[in-house]
């Protein structure tokens, strides 16, 4: 059902007003958009009949109408529960002739025996895993730390205000109110729970983030620990607040810093590695917090675009943006 | 080392740095910039091209001071420079042309991100075609997968959120399989490097319990990129993701990222498991049986569509079939014709997705084809580069679709085997003729004059529901008052011409591609 919102803005203003004092819930003003929920029994079903009638009317339903009559959710069910059986026997079958866990395999001994005996010699990492990741097949975690980047753009595609997912700039402006008005940082209690969490968790996850290279942890883990320290402060003190240093500006800045850097450090190391020339990256005393040459920065790197993302998602759900959105206040 | 050798990963990093700061800059700038640096990518990977077939060999690159088995690499030949060149070619001419629709179809503040995506989506094409290892093909086929459907529900209608969420299904199902078929391989031969993976197995090829094991996980992986590629039976979420994708998305979409998985999958077959290890394995055979299905039933469903988009999204399946039989048919010969043929039908499919539109704006924009009749009198450079696309798909001399035939069947004769020489030659007839069925009718139609005047009709409920509007502010007096337009003219014209010289000097195209698959396992 498509709604006639040509009633002119200044009830809307109005309303608003009206709304944002505490008067009233601003969806009673607007008559169109509360018939959806008033409309009565009879009238919704006439709706939803007609409806049925216009899909039933097109060439495609009419063809998945005919073939469920023909039994075809059973075949769908039977040919199902076949597959997926035949599946779980093929893979129980693999996993029977593969070689046991734990048993010493001759096949993997070369590459396993390099990594753990020399690893931290070659890296300079105490902390193995980090240095595999980051250093022995560096290439499949620069395209790993896009991939996260690719999600976030998906999902701005996705949910970002604009004059497509957003019926009218009214809409957009409701939805943004709305969030504000059922914003919970007035509470108390979340208010100090939150600044006791948050805190604890942000310094919990820069602890994560810095020692990757010594301990289990580095710049995905640390970077989501960060990112929820995040989250917890936007929901205890209010978006505003967190609008206030985190606007969206900063964020792609950080996103394009950190992800710029990331290429072209390791593009850096892998042009100095295949070309025989010194790369001039000290690895640092093992052990210590500057240790295992680029494995800090990167960390640092990805920790601040997994933080970056781990908002915006949030943000993005919560209210369809990153940061607070100037144009949009300004259109009403 | 000379310089030109690190050319490849040049254009990996400079792809996925541009993705980046597409998201920073404005609509436009975003635009020519990615065309700027799709240039620059071109010069690059014609370098390369040129390096290779002067020194004879390819050269393999260590990212990073670990040699394999212990570090990434990527490895380059003519093969994959040849694949990569006509990958940044169709993407250069299918995001000119394409942008027209791009600015209807996009919201303004979105643009830019589309370039993020396109240019990522580069990235990931780029290191899929260059990796010599196994996992970081599986990493940038990630991004692939998430990128494609990014630059699908671009578009933000309900229709294409819905087809987004389709092909996200089917291809996270495939994603998983493949992952699955990388950790079975790894697990066996305990090598994530293709070459060295290669050596173990050809120690493990003499015992069959092992040779088993190294089967089965072979085919889930192969059904995992089949799924992705829309290979016969799994090709039912191609004609709503083309259908509904914005010109430019969808000729990326077919003519590049199915391919792409394709590519992967044969170079897995080639130089993790080694050619002559592959084709004694029953999977070239079912490879074969699925590519002769999809020859048959996809052009069938093609003759079925009621919308020409659709139409030309099952063509693909049957193309896609084509290819995967050529692969099935073993030999140098049938590896030459699968290759020359993801390059032949690249280059007509884009075509025809960046055409389609451009008829359907002046029939009221509806691809419908009802409605699509007389459209290419109306618009007559849109109508003539149809022509072409369609005379090449048919399979009509003097464009690449009769040389990829020819290679086809030349590739069954010699593969020794008579039944598969039967059988590939009267499918190759049966396809061909169907294909004519659904071309020609619709070159009928759109060269047709239309007495109905129904042509300025707005799109109405049916029509959505069967999946047909296109670039939703188009105006009708506007688009046909428009003449000549070079932004689509020429990038199509430079699709029309390669194919013609794809049909005319083919041979030019088959002896690098012998040559790069001598270098290639």
């Amino acid at each position: 059902m498509r709604m006639k919102r040509k009633t002119g803005t200044e009830p809307l203003k109005n309303a608003f007003r009206k709304w944002l004092d505490g008067d009233t819930d601003v969806f009673s003003e607007l008559p169109e958009a509360a018939r959806i929920h008033d409309i009565s029994r009879e009238e919704a079903k006439e709706d939803r009949k007609r409806v049925d009638r216009m899909i039933d009317a097109s060439a495609s339903a009419g063809a998945v109408v005919r073939a469920e009559r023909k039994g075809f959710r059973t075949f769908y069910n039977i040919v199902a529960v076949i597959s997926c059986a035949a599946l779980i026997a093929m893979l129980l079958f693999l996993v029977g002739n593969l070689p046991r866990y734990g048993e010493e395999n001759e096949r993997t001994v070369e590459v396993v025996t390099r990594y753990v005996e020399k690893g931290l010699e070659e890296t300079g990492a105490v902390n193995i895993v980090a240095g595999m990741i980051l250093d022995y097949r560096a290439f499949d975690t620069l395209g790993e730390s896009h991939v996260l980047f690719t999600a976030l753009i998906c999902v701005m595609i996705l949910l970002r205000q604009d004059r497509r997912n957003m019926t009218s700039k009214v809409d957009s402006y409701a939805s943004l109110r709305n969030d504000e008005y059922f914003d919970p940082s007035g509470d108390i209690i979340m208010r100090s729970v939150g600044m006791l969490l948050g805190s604890c968790i942000f310094l919990y996850g820069f602890y994560i983030l810095m020692n990757g290279q010594n301990s289990p942890g580095g710049g995905f883990s640390g970077g989501a620990v960060m990112g929820s320290g995040l989250i917890i402060f936007s929901a205890a003190f209010g978006m505003k607040s967190v609008d206030r240093y985190f606007s969206f500006k900063l964020f792609s800045g950080l996103t394009f810093t950190a992800l710029a850097f990331y290429s072209f450090a390791k593009g850096y190391v892998f042009f100095t590695g295949a070309n025989g020339l010194e790369n001039h990256i000290p690895k640092g005393e093992p052990g210590a917090l500057l240790s295992g040459g680029l494995i800090l920065p990167l960390d640092i790197a990805v920790g601040l675009v997994v933080a970056c993302t781990m908002f915006g998602f949030y943000s993005l759900f919560r209210r369809g943006n990153i940061g607070s959105d100037t144009n949009l206040t300004d259109q009403l | 080392m000379e310089f030109i050798r690190n050319f490849p990963l040049f254009t990996i990093v400079l792809s996925l740095f541009s993705g980046v700061l597409c998201m920073l800059l404005p609509a436009r700038k975003a635009r020519n910039y990615t065309l700027v640096y799709e240039c620059i990518l071109m010069g690059l990977v014609s370098a390369v091209l040129f390096y290779t077939v002067r020194t004879g060999q390819s050269f393999t690159y260590v990212m990073g001071e670990f040699p394999a088995p212990w570090g990434n690499e990527i490895r380059a030949g003519i093969l994959e420079a040849l694949i990569a060149l006509v990958f940044l070619v169709i993407m250069f001419v299918s995001l000119i042309a394409g942008w027209h629709f791009l600015t209807t179809d996009i919201d303004g503040s979105k643009i830019n991100l589309y370039f993020t995506l396109v240019n990522l989506l580069t990235a990931a094409l780029m290191a899929i075609i260059w990796t010599n290892d196994i996992f970081t093909g599986y990493v940038f086929l990630e991004i692939l997968t998430l990128t494609s459907c990014g630059i699908l529900i671009v578009r933000e209608l309900g229709r294409t959120t819905l087809a987004a969420v389709r092909y996200m299904i089917m291809n996270l199902l495939g994603s998983g399989l493949f992952l699955m078929g990388v950790v079975l391989l790894y697990d066996i031969t305990g090598q994530l490097l293709m070459v060295p993976m290669q050596e173990t197995v050809s120690v493990i090829s003499h015992d069959p319990r092992e040779m088993m094991t190294l089967v089965l996980s072979l085919m889930i992986l192969t059904i995992g990129l089949s799924i992705k590629s829309g290979l016969f039976p799994f090709h039912f979420w191609m004609p709503d993701t083309y259908g509904w994708a914005t010109p430019s998305s969808a000729a990326i979409l077919s003519s590049l990222v199915s391919k792409a998985y394709i590519f992967l999958l044969f170079k897995i077959y080639f130089r993790c498991i080694g050619i002559g290890i592959f084709e004694q394995m029953p999977i070239s055979r079912v490879l074969f049986i699925l590519g002769l299905g999809g020859m048959f039933f996809g052009s069938v469903s093609a003759l079925l569509a009621a919308n020409i988009d659709r139409m030309i999204a099952f063509s693909s399946a049957a193309q896609i079939g084509y290819i995967f039989m050529g692969i099935g048919l073993g030999g140098i010969e049938g590896y030459t014709a699968a290759m020359f043929h993801i390059i032949a039908h690249s280059l007509t499919k884009s075509l025809l997705f960046l055409t389609a539109p451009r008829l359907a704006e002046v029939s009221g924009s509806s691809l419908l084809f009802g409605r699509i009749t007389g459209s290419a009198l109306k618009r007559r450079d849109a109508g003539l580069f149809f022509l072409a696309g369609s005379l090449s798909m048919i399979g009509i001399p003097l464009f690449a679709g009769f040389s990829s035939k020819l290679l086809f069947a030349f590739a069954a004769v010699s593969s020794g085997s008579e039944r598969k020489w039967l059988l590939t030659m009267i499918m190759l007839a049966v396809s061909a003729v169907l294909n004519a069925l659904y071309f020609i009718r619709t070159l009928i139609r759109i060269y047709t004059l239309d007495r109905s005047g129904s042509s300025g009709k707005r799109t109405t409920f049916k029509d959505a529901a069967t999946g047909v509007v296109i670039g939703d502010t188009a105006d009708q007096a506007a688009v046909q008052s428009k003449g000549f337009q070079a932004d689509y003219v020429i990038p199509c014209a430079v699709l029309v011409a390669a194919n013609v010289f794809l049909g005319l000097f083919s041979w030019v195209v088959v002896g690098l591609i012998e040559r790069g698959l001598s270098m290639f396992g």
